[in-house]
């Protein structure tokens, strides 16, 4: 009787684990078959059919050229890149005081900061655009670069929650032999944050390669696409070639696998650890 | 030997020979100048513009003077076609229930004995790391006619339920709704699961031997470990779903029917010009967020005690 149960019991555990997978996979797995057809093939067969050819990569080059995704990924790194440091250096250095100096303010400012994150980001751009327009920064890289770095308060919590749980006595130690703030922010405050950078780096990573809007609304000009805002424009001269916008989606997405595969450990870490803290 | 501290004396500039006390108050500032700088500009300063605006009648250009009082807020409460976007929303409420139930039943099966566990754990996470856009894309495969699900269904000869997923008025929001569950369960599904597995093995192991079967162990085990996250992710849903944007906006563009209250405030700002009327609009998605967090900060609050 217990077995016939239990048969049963992991049956639907596997059919439910293989429809879930199933859901998953399918729309994407989809959309790879596609991006292999020719425009006649993708007409006259069926969608879940594979293509005729795995090695037609014409909507690729396609793709890539007409759709200029080249100086998407440059620009995408770029800001990426600058943006996260920017937020891992600032980060750490408003974190560092807020955790081991009580000052007068410093309830005020963890206060303010936290509240911050309430603020619901994709509303405020109606004035967001006015200041970003009155600094001169309208398409320019910059204003994506300082809109992700202004806005990650995620970042600034990860790192405060981090040092608050750490014990005072590498900084207590070094003091007694005369290192200054500085040099225990340096020496001993960024190495012990790594954890915490990288958690930070693959959160805010993930968010600004995704990122559609910020860019969307502040860099229009074609020189300043990004990954998100160079497949959007897709619509526009691919309208009808879904063969070839297929291709574009498998581009942006490739990247995410990848990274994904080598990366797994650290990421579900990332991702656990910054929602339970932030 | 002697000589050092002597040594030291000449080296006037050095920042370890400032007394602690001052060096503290030069490193409170020189590392709060640029955090603080940066949140006033990004934050706080736009949210009191917004303030500002919001009694203004305004085109975004030009100064800003035709003063309004509660026009605006007026509008957004009784002209229908401002307050009827939050009908919309519903729709993305109720998906949370099942990204939700779904997230918490994979999650649970996987924190037992599975074969192939890192390959299911990794699908079903995978689709939270994906582009908005390209999901965008890729659901306007899935649901255009003769597309993904249309051909899916009549392989399992249920040809004849075949709907205009996108066109049709009644059904387009179901289907936005189920690609966000689509987009987000992975991650509900990746805390969750975490939060599961924090408990020691040996409580179950402990609850095998005094004859608890799986649905014991769901119901007293796993449940209250994962109460408070669950109970958080009920409350934020509510405001996840009032600034529900990327989806609706890149499948229809918010057309048909799936307007959404952000691309409503976005539209009227930067299509319509009307930047007075979107601030407040932005004010009030602000102040429904903040409810929202205060309920869950009191309610959460209560429960511990």
């Amino acid at each position: 009787m217990y077995k016939v149960k239990s048969f049963s019991g992991s049956f639907i555990k596997y059919a439910s684990l293989f429809i879930g997978v199933a859901a998953a996979i399918i729309p994407i797995l989809v959309v790879f078959f596609s991006s292999f057809k020719t425009t006649e093939e993708y007409r006259t067969t069926n969608i879940l059919t594979a293509p005729e050819s795995w090695l037609n990569f014409e909507n690729y080059r396609r793709a890539f050229t007409e759709g200029n995704m080249l100086v998407g990924f440059f620009n995408t790194i770029f800001i990426l890149l600058v943006a996260i440091v920017f937020s891992i250096l600032i980060g750490t250095m408003i974190a560092y005081i807020l955790s081991r100096f009580q000052f007068k303010f410093s309830k005020v400012m963890i206060g303010l900061f936290l509240f911050a994150v309430l603020i619901p980001g994709i509303t405020t751009q109606v004035a967001t655009f006015q200041v970003i327009s009155s600094l001169g920064l309208f398409n320019t890289r910059w204003a994506a670069i300082l809109l992700f770095t202004g806005t990650d308060i995620i970042g600034i919590y990860i790192f405060l929650q981090f040092l608050d749980s750490s014990s005072l006595s590498l900084d207590e130690s070094a003091m007694i032999d005369g290192a200054s703030y500085f040099t225990i922010y340096r020496k001993i405050i960024l190495p012990l944050l790594k954890p915490a950078m990288a958690t930070v780096f693959i959160i805010r990573g993930v968010a600004i390669y995704n990122d559609f809007y910020i860019p969307f609304l502040y860099m229009p000009a074609e020189r300043l696409q990004v990954v998100s805002t160079s497949l959007y424009r897709f619509m526009g001269p691919f309208g009808a070639q879904w063969e070839v916008i297929s291709a574009g989606i498998i581009i942006v997405i490739v990247p995410t696998l990848v990274l994904f595969i080598f990366l797994q450990k650290y990421i579900y870490n990332g991702f656990t650890q910054g929602a339970m803290k932030g | 030997m002697e000589k050092k501290p002597k040594e030291k004396k000449f080296n006037m500039m050095s920042l370890s020979d400032l007394s602690y006390k001052k060096q503290r108050s030069i490193i409170i500032i020189a590392f709060s100048i640029v955090p603080l700088l940066l949140l006033f500009t990004f934050s706080y300063y736009p949210l009191m513009q917004m303030f500002r605006y919001s009694f203004h009648e305004w085109n975004g250009l030009g100064p800003v003077e035709n003063f309004v009082g509660l026009e605006n807020y007026k509008t957004i409460f009784t002209d229908p076609e401002y307050f009827s976007v939050f009908r919309v929303s519903i729709y993305y409420f109720v998906a949370t229930f099942f990204q939700m139930g779904f997230a918490l039943y994979f999650a649970t099966i996987l924190s037992f004995d599975v074969k192939f566990k890192n390959f299911f754990k990794g699908v079903l996470f995978f689709p939270y790391l994906l582009n908005g856009v390209a999901i965008g894309f890729i659901f306007r495969v899935f649901y255009t006619g003769g597309g993904t699900l249309d051909s899916l269904m009549e392989m399992f000869g249920l040809g004849e339920y075949i709907q205009f997923w996108l066109r049709d008025r009644s059904i387009v929001n179901i289907s936005l709704a189920a690609t966000s569950v689509w987009r987000y369960m992975g991650f509900n599904f990746i805390i969750f699961l975490g939060a599961i597995q924090s408990v020691p093995r040996e409580i179950y192991e402990a609850a095998e031997v005094d004859g608890a079967n799986r649905w014991h162990q769901f119901r007293y085990i796993i449940l209250p470990s994962i109460k408070r996250i669950l109970q958080l992710n009920i409350i934020l849903a509510i405001s996840g779903a009032i600034s529900v944007f990327e989806i609706p906006y890149i499948m229809t563009q918010g057309q048909n029917g799936t307007m959404t209250f952000v691309i409503q405030t976005l539209d009227t700002a930067f299509k319509f010009r009307k930047v007075g009327l979107a601030s407040a609009m932005g004010i009030v998605l602000l102040i429904i967020v903040l409810l929202v967090t205060l309920v869950q900060k009191t309610w959460l609050k209560e429960k511990e005690a």
